[in-house]
């Protein structure tokens, strides 16, 4: 019927503004159903505004985002909430519930969304820790946790209501490497075994090499390259060489 | 110069109606939405517990010390007239009537009001209520409805509570100096008193715990600026909702005194 029909996410010529300051001027891209979009773009740049305006904790000053079919800025609040059921969101710092305890804050949106019974909710809440590596951390508090525990908790909670979209906010920051490759690892897998659809926003390209389908690079809140790493590895643009690769933009940073 | 301080003034005058806007626009959602379902009422339990059962170890010594303090106040001018009997009457009716309502709303204010901010402030600048929010779970219901409603109905409770510790507190004092019974301090204190000087003081603290559910939840929820801004909402809080109580206690007497005349 039309170009969009294959799109999950759709956001067509969004704009977002904080008082005088544009944070979007004009953003649009797709992402398609199993795939894995990763956007790139300084820090402060728009990224983590771009994930919570599709899910609507932001609402755009223009354009439109459609999320499975629905666009949000027609929903009302009930028809958003259920949206956001499809839709898990990983926070930077993993954003728990720092009064109860870990197994407690997955176990809280299963109560409220599903029938299960409280023996089937700790039985999905020990498997979705046991997938990060966290199923000994059941009873701890969020405070009692490491940076990296606490991210991992983050995604376990996201995923906890199985979304078939994740959109995470720099998975990877904050962390040594090898913690950041145990969570890329961890979204790959997401990618490849359960065919969720991943938007990630970071600004580092090292940490999604290995499962990013496409790159989108953010900048003056403009969608200003869209492609495969490839293909951005290539680009003229030496900005978008530089995130896309990965590695040595600091000079391409203190130019712009 | 004079121009210079015209535009600071002009501009807290606009950031003042603002604020006064949206706080009249929160309260008015809370009124829509504490009848919208889910009612949520597991939590609005957890809260009373949290706000209404927790501030009973508050309210007790206070209200005992209230009524002896009251009591030898009330002794010392009384005396003076030879009408040391009417110390049971004039300390019942005082603290029925005012007393017990305003202390527990002031009290409560302090306590709870900057407890509310700073909850919800630090959950708000460490994302947490966004994370609520992409659970599906809505923050506002499930946050400021439930807290506000445990306010409202807390609040009566605790004042009941108050005004009889501030009984005991006079009877005690009394007993203590003029070794009055019990039974005859209590009938001296009811004599006096009508159903109007019970209902409407002790229902106006419903009014009283919107006021502090309210403001305290307001400044929370919309709380910016990190840690900072935590601080902020506790401190605002306590100080802004008891100065409504106190504004807001003026209309509500002068409203009792009209209705119950």
């Amino acid at each position: 019927m039309d170009s969009h029909a294959n799109s999950l996410i759709r956001l067509d010529h969004v704009a977002k503004s904080f008082g005088r300051r544009t944070v979007l001027e004009d953003l649009s891209f797709e992402v398609s159903a199993g795939e894995a979009f990763c956007i790139l773009g300084k820090s402060g740049g728009g990224k983590s505004v771009t994930l919570k305006l599709m899910i609507g904790l932001l609402a755009s000053d223009r354009g439109s985002i459609v999320i499975d079919g629905q666009e949000l800025e027609a929903l009302d609040r009930n028809d958003l909430l259920e949206v956001r059921k499809k839709v898990g969101f990983m926070f930077q710092d993993g954003a728990l519930f720092d009064s109860i305890p870990l197994g407690e804050n997955l176990a809280f949106p299963l109560r409220r969304h599903t029938s299960r019974s409280e023996k089937e909710i700790r039985e999905v809440v020990r498997e979705k820790l046991s997938e990060v590596g966290l199923e000994k951390e059941l009873t701890k508090m969020p405070a009692d946790l490491s940076g990296g525990m606490r991210k991992r908790a983050g995604l376990a909670r996201a995923l906890v209501l199985d979304p078939p979209i994740l959109l995470a906010d720099e998975p990877g920051s904050g962390l040594d490497p090898v913690t950041a490759a145990e969570i890329g690892g961890l979204l790959q897998e997401l990618k490849e075994k359960q065919r969720t659809t991943l938007v990630v926003v970071t600004h580092d390209a090292a940490r999604v090499h290995g499962f990013a389908d496409r790159l989108g690079v953010l900048d003056r809140g403009r969608m200003i390259a869209c492609g495969t790493p490839e293909e951005l590895a290539d680009s003229r643009d030496e900005l978008v060489r530089a995130l896309a690769s990965g590695g040595e933009a600091k000079d391409v940073f203190s130019k712009s | 110069m004079a121009r210079i301080h015209l535009k600071t003034v002009g501009r807290r005058i606009i950031a003042f109606l603002e604020n006064a806007g949206e706080f009249g626009l929160f309260g008015a959602r809370v009124v829509r939405d504490a009848f919208r379902r889910p009612l949520e009422v597991q939590e609005i339990g957890r809260q009373i517990i949290e706000i209404g059962t927790r501030s009973v170890p508050l309210i007790i010594p206070c209200g005992i010390a209230l009524g002896i303090v009251m009591s030898l106040h009330t002794r010392a001018s009384l005396v003076r007239f030879g009408a040391s009997s009417m110390i049971p009457a004039a300390m019942t009716i005082a603290t029925f009537r005012e007393l017990g309502p305003m202390v527990t709303g002031l009290l409560v204010a302090g306590r709870v009001g900057a407890g509310i901010g700073s909850e919800l402030a630090g959950m708000r600048v460490t994302e947490q209520i966004d994370a609520l929010e992409s659970l599906a779970i809505d923050s506002f219901k499930y946050l400021v409805i439930t807290r506000v409603t445990a306010c409202v109905l807390a609040l009566p409770v605790l004042t009941i509570l108050m005004d009889f510790s501030g009984l005991m507190g006079g009877l005690f004092s009394e007993a203590t100096v003029s070794h009055i019974s019990a039974t005859l301090y209590v009938h001296r204190g009811f004599a006096a008193m009508g159903w109007s000087d019970y209902i409407p003081t002790t229902l106006k603290t419903t009014v009283f715990g919107f006021i502090i559910g309210a403001v305290s939840c307001f400044l929370g929820y919309t709380a910016t600026k990190g840690a900072k801004g935590v601080g902020h909402a506790a401190t605002r809080s306590v100080v802004l909702s008891s100065l409504l109580l106190i504004l807001v206690n003026i209309i509500l007497v002068k409203l009792t005194f009209f209705w119950f005349s």
